[in-house]
């Protein structure tokens, strides 16, 4: 990671249109998750008003569905508290990778931006910045596309989710996983974060065996990520 | 302690989601506001932002169903190939969907 130079953290409004088009394509596959929750949630037996609150307040997809598996005429306060937390936990480490491009950042306008990260805006941000690109406005502008993709799917769910009869069977659900894995093959690809890498993967897997549910990716991260501290990069 | 869903208990529930989720969105980068960045944070947070992708995706491909290894797999090839991530993960879903139809 080199010095930071300012221009690569500006946060103009051309920058977040642009961040917006950038995500655009990525968005129309985020509308088909959003019918699925809509239509699970509908199942479920949520009002349309609760389901869409739902989808645009806690616009976190994964969490989402986790609570629909809890839902009854109670839900319990504290396993509802640790799922949604357990499960965006990994906005935590998501956070602390973008400091550094947001701590220059006035606090409203840092915290703002930080209202709409999730993964997809997130991979491409960190990954403009890695090529020392400006990433703010992919993150803002991008986390706005979607975010309304998200609540239109969730609407179109709601309505016509009927219309979808099997997402699995036209590999719908993968998504998010073959977005994330392109993000990844992407990126810098060197020994050291290969090594990196493959430890991230190996804890991961035996966090998700033997440890509590959803614990698995912030265990891999953390990994991985004291690998790389004590790991010294020899060439700088 | 539970929370009724009917009536404004589906409200109180959401608003809690939306707080918890809030926190994990917010509590990364509060948290770094207090850590100094010396050369070793940076590597961690670099080493991290990788790691944190492939944790996400290990499992999928593990305990996947062979459609899922399949899509992870193209994605990959397409996009050390030509290097785009749109049709990397067209033909990713692509795969999915022909070797559930199999």
């Amino acid at each position: 990671m080199q010095p930071i130079e300012k221009s690569i953290t500006t946060l103009e409004l051309s920058d977040v249109w642009g961040g917006f088009k950038q995500l655009m394509p990525i968005s129309l596959f985020v509308v088909i998750f959003g019918l699925a929750f809509g239509l699970a949630a509908a199942q479920t037996g949520l009002s349309e008003a609760s389901s869409l609150t739902m989808s645009a307040l806690v616009f976190a997809g994964a969490s989402q569905f986790a609570v629909l598996e809890q839902w009854g005429d109670q839900v319990p306060l504290i396993p509802l508290v640790i799922t949604v937390f357990a499960v965006n936990a990994r906005h935590l480490l998501m956070g602390a990778t973008l400091f550094p491009w947001v701590r220059d950042l006035p606090l409203a306008k840092r915290y703002g931006v930080m209202f709409v990260v999730s993964d997809a805006n997130w991979a491409m941000s960190m990954q403009a910045f890695s090529r020392g690109e400006p990433g703010l406005g992919l993150l803002l502008g991008g986390g706005i596309a979607l975010w309304a993709a998200w609540l239109l799917g969730s609407w179109l769910g709601l309505h016509f989710g009927n219309e979808i009869h099997d997402p699995v069977s036209l590999g719908l659900d993968m998504v998010m996983g073959c977005f994330l894995l392109a993000m990844v093959v992407g990126g810098q690809k060197n020994l050291r974060m290969f090594v990196v890498w493959s430890v991230a993967a190996c804890s991961s897997l035996l966090a998700y065996r033997y440890l509590p549910p959803n614990s698995h990716v912030v265990v891999g991260a953390l990994a991985g990520g004291l690998l790389g501290a004590f790991w010294m990069d020899d060439k700088k | 302690m539970n929370i009724d869903t009917s009536g404004s208990g589906a409200f109180i529930i959401i608003a809690i989601m939306a707080l918890v989720t809030l926190a994990t969105r917010w509590g990364g980068v509060f948290i770094m506001s207090f850590i100094p960045i010396g050369r070793r944070v940076q590597l961690f947070i670099s080493a991290m932002s990788g790691s944190v992708l492939i944790a996400v995706l290990a499992p999928l491909a593990v305990t996947g169903d062979n459609g899922a290894r399949a899509a992870l797999l193209t994605t990959a090839v397409i996009m050390l190939i030509v290097k785009k991530p749109l049709p990397a993960i067209a033909a990713g879903i692509a795969a999915a969907a022909l070797v559930r139809a199999l």
